[in-house]
């Protein structure tokens, strides 16, 4: 099967300032790694997904592939086109789609901005009309075909910013938190594009990086995890939930003020726990992954060691959330 | 076939870049208080020059070098508007529209899309060119005979002023791929540079001869002699005034060849440098 992306040791580090570097990086004698020797391979027809937290160096693989930004070493092929030596070449199949409201330049309107891209992209005028005329249908956006860009809600940049994209066609596109921010009704329609624009050509290929474990799960064939420039690991999304089969997952609501959460990692048995406040419904949740379900028991015990009322316990299936949390150490939503 | 396939992308990039270009140019909510301000502030910069002029020389000094000084300080303005249309594109894609990675990752070639951002500034600037000399004709009784103008040699240097000055502008646009702000004062320098350097209100006889070297490098300078030489009919600089008209256009022509060749490995030598940092997205306005 041909590949439509392929890295070798892809690295990626970035200069620091030096007041920057001390505080934040004591002894990388000034350097961030923001990609160490990635090695992924994206198959054409594939919706693949890139998670991590913040900092992981998506975005920054995205712009490597994306002619942005040049590696610090390695290679990437993109559609079998070396990115470093032929940039031009690559432009030709690619596309990218950064969350976000840019969109375009806010004197245009909405078609003006979708017609403009396409000719860049040399697509003929009708073909460009038609997916224009199919875009603002799908998304909705028909009733601001005429608006100008400057008088778009948030919410519509972000959709324009995606049709921009997909006017154009990529064989490969690259989309970087499309959903970011997005209201959830968007956020669906946009991931109903992806899906049925990925449908009706087989070659198309599609890279997305998201924060949402739900998204990736619901939308990529595989998913890759990805943390301080690391890839951790890279499979479907059920083979990795799979891995997860031997532990145990418990999801446990106590009120929002109770002791001792810093310990709670260090219960015998508990191999990765996270938490979240819901200060909305005046509790907060706990999440602990454990190596087998029978220490339940001693979590419970601790909890009530210490005083704090249990309001309700669950065991779960585990979720990609779960195989983040596993890997990662740390969930997605309990980052500074 | 490529060749000609290649002509079309690059002839649909300037089209299509034009028209954006122009989107901005005129976004103003009154097309009116847009003509005016495209008549009027070329008028006024050349109504003050007047006055410094008459100031100066109590009026003494004769026509010929008058006629000299309006006619060159009006074509001067494609050099202040071009370049600046040009460059600037970057910073505004850029910071202001943040548009630029979608631009730069685009098929196009980056030139003819700066050429393209800058032909409303061209078209203006004709313009403005136009009624700054119908202005000194009238009013100011420069002596342009319309019946007796090198028309031809005119458009030929103004074609090629243009593309002389987009070369410059290409290499500023490069510039300012690294630089934050600084690049609106490296704009201006270079235009402060050309206005002293190529003849544009003084002959170059009268500079010391260093930089009468320097003047003798440009392009610019060559093209304004030209252009002059089209509009009067005739020289006031000895040095330049020596040569054939197609002397000066061959001369020009291999100045520009170096001045081309030359922006092209600037701006190809900064955009790799930029993409390597990372600097190609980056935001610079704090
Ligand atoms: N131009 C740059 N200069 C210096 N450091 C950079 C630059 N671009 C990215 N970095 C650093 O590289 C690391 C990886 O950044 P990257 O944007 O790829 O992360 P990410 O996974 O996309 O994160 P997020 O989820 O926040 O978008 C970060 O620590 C970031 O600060
Ligand atoms: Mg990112």
């Amino acid at each position: 099967m041909n590949l439509a992306v392929e890295t070798f040791d892809l690295n990626r580090t970035f200069k620091l300032k030096k007041a920057k570097n001390k505080k934040e990086n004591g002894n990388n004698d000034g350097k961030l790694i923001a990609l160490e020797d990635a090695n992924i391979k994206i198959h054409q027809g594939e919706l693949f997904g890139l998670l991590g937290p913040n900092g992981a160096g998506k975005t920054t693989l995205i712009k490597i592939l994306a002619t942005l930004l040049l590696p610090t070493s390695g290679r990437a092929l993109v559609d079998g086109i070396d990115v470093v030596k032929h940039p031009e070449r690559v432009r030709k199949q690619i596309n990218m789609v950064s969350g976000g409201e840019h969109c375009g330049y806010g004197i245009l309107t909405v078609r003006e901005t979708l017609w403009m891209f396409s000719q860049f992209y040399g697509i003929p005028n009708k073909v460009a009309l038609r997916r224009t005329d199919e875009l603002l249908k799908i998304l909705k956006m028909e009733e601001f075909a005429r608006t100008k860009i400057g008088k778009l809600s948030t919410g519509l940049r972000q959709k324009l910013n995606f049709m921009r994209g997909f006017v154009c066609d990529p064989k490969i596109m690259f989309l970087d938190e499309p959903t970011l921010g997005l209201d959830v009704q968007i956020a669906r329609d946009v991931r109903a594009y992806i899906r049925t624009w990925m449908k009706k050509d087989l070659e198309r290929t599609v890279l997305l990086t998201t924060h949402y474990m739900a998204e990736a799960d619901e939308l990529c064939d595989r998913v890759a995890i990805i943390d301080t420039g690391k890839v951790l690991v890279c499979d479907s999304p059920q083979n990795l939930k799979k891995s997860l089969a031997g532990e145990a997952v418990f999801r446990i609501e106590v009120p929002l003020d109770v002791n001792g959460m810093e310990k709670f990692g260090q219960i015998a048995g508990v191999k990765q726990f996270a938490y979240d406040h819901k200060s909305h419904l005046g509790r907060t949740e706990l999440k602990f992954i454990l190596e087998e379900e029978s220490a339940i028991s001693n979590v419970t015990e601790s909890l009530s060691g210490n005083g704090s009322k249990i309001i309700s316990l669950s065991k779960m299936e585990p979720s990609l959330e779960d195989v983040f949390l596993a890997l990662v150490g740390r969930g997605l939503k309990d980052e500074n | 076939m490529r060749i000609l396939d290649r002509t079309k992308e690059n002839i649909r990039t300037i089209r299509t870049a034009g028209r954006l270009g122009w989107a901005m140019e005129s976004n103003w909510t009154d097309p009116f208080l847009f003509a005016i301000y495209s008549i009027v502030r070329p008028l006024a910069s050349s109504l003050i020059l007047v006055v410094m002029y008459y100031v100066v020389t109590r009026g003494k000094t004769g026509m010929d070098l008058f006629a000299y000084i309006y006619v060159g300080n009006a074509f001067f303005m494609y050099v202040i508007n071009v370049l600046f249309g040009v460059s600037w594109v970057i910073h505004e894609d850029r910071d202001h529209y943040q548009m630029i990675r979608y631009i730069y990752i685009s098929p196009i070639r980056m030139y003819y899309y700066l050429f393209g951002r800058g032909i409303a500034k061209m078209i203006l600037t004709t313009v403005a060119v136009i009624i700054t000399i119908g202005f000194g004709m009238l009013v100011l009784k420069i002596p342009v005979n319309l019946l007796s103008v090198n028309y031809p040699l005119l458009i030929f240097s103004v074609a090629a002023g243009i593309f002389i000055i987009t070369c410059l502008g290409i290499l500023l646009a490069g510039v300012s791929m690294i630089t934050a702000h600084h690049s609106y004062a490296l704009t201006e320098g270079m235009s402060g540079l050309f206005y002293l350097a190529c003849g544009a209100i003084y002959p170059i006889d009268i500079l010391p001869v260093w930089l009468q070297y320097v003047s003798k490098a440009l392009p610019l300078t060559y093209w304004l002699e030209l252009v002059r030489r089209s509009v009067l009919g005739k020289s006031v600089s000895p040095t330049l005034g020596g040569y054939s008209d197609v002397q000066l256009i061959l001369i020009m022509a291999g100045t520009t060849l170096v001045l081309a060749l030359f922006s092209h490995w600037i701006y190809r030598s900064i955009e790799y440098i930029a993409r390597k940092y990372g600097k190609i997205d980056q935001l610079t306005s704090y």
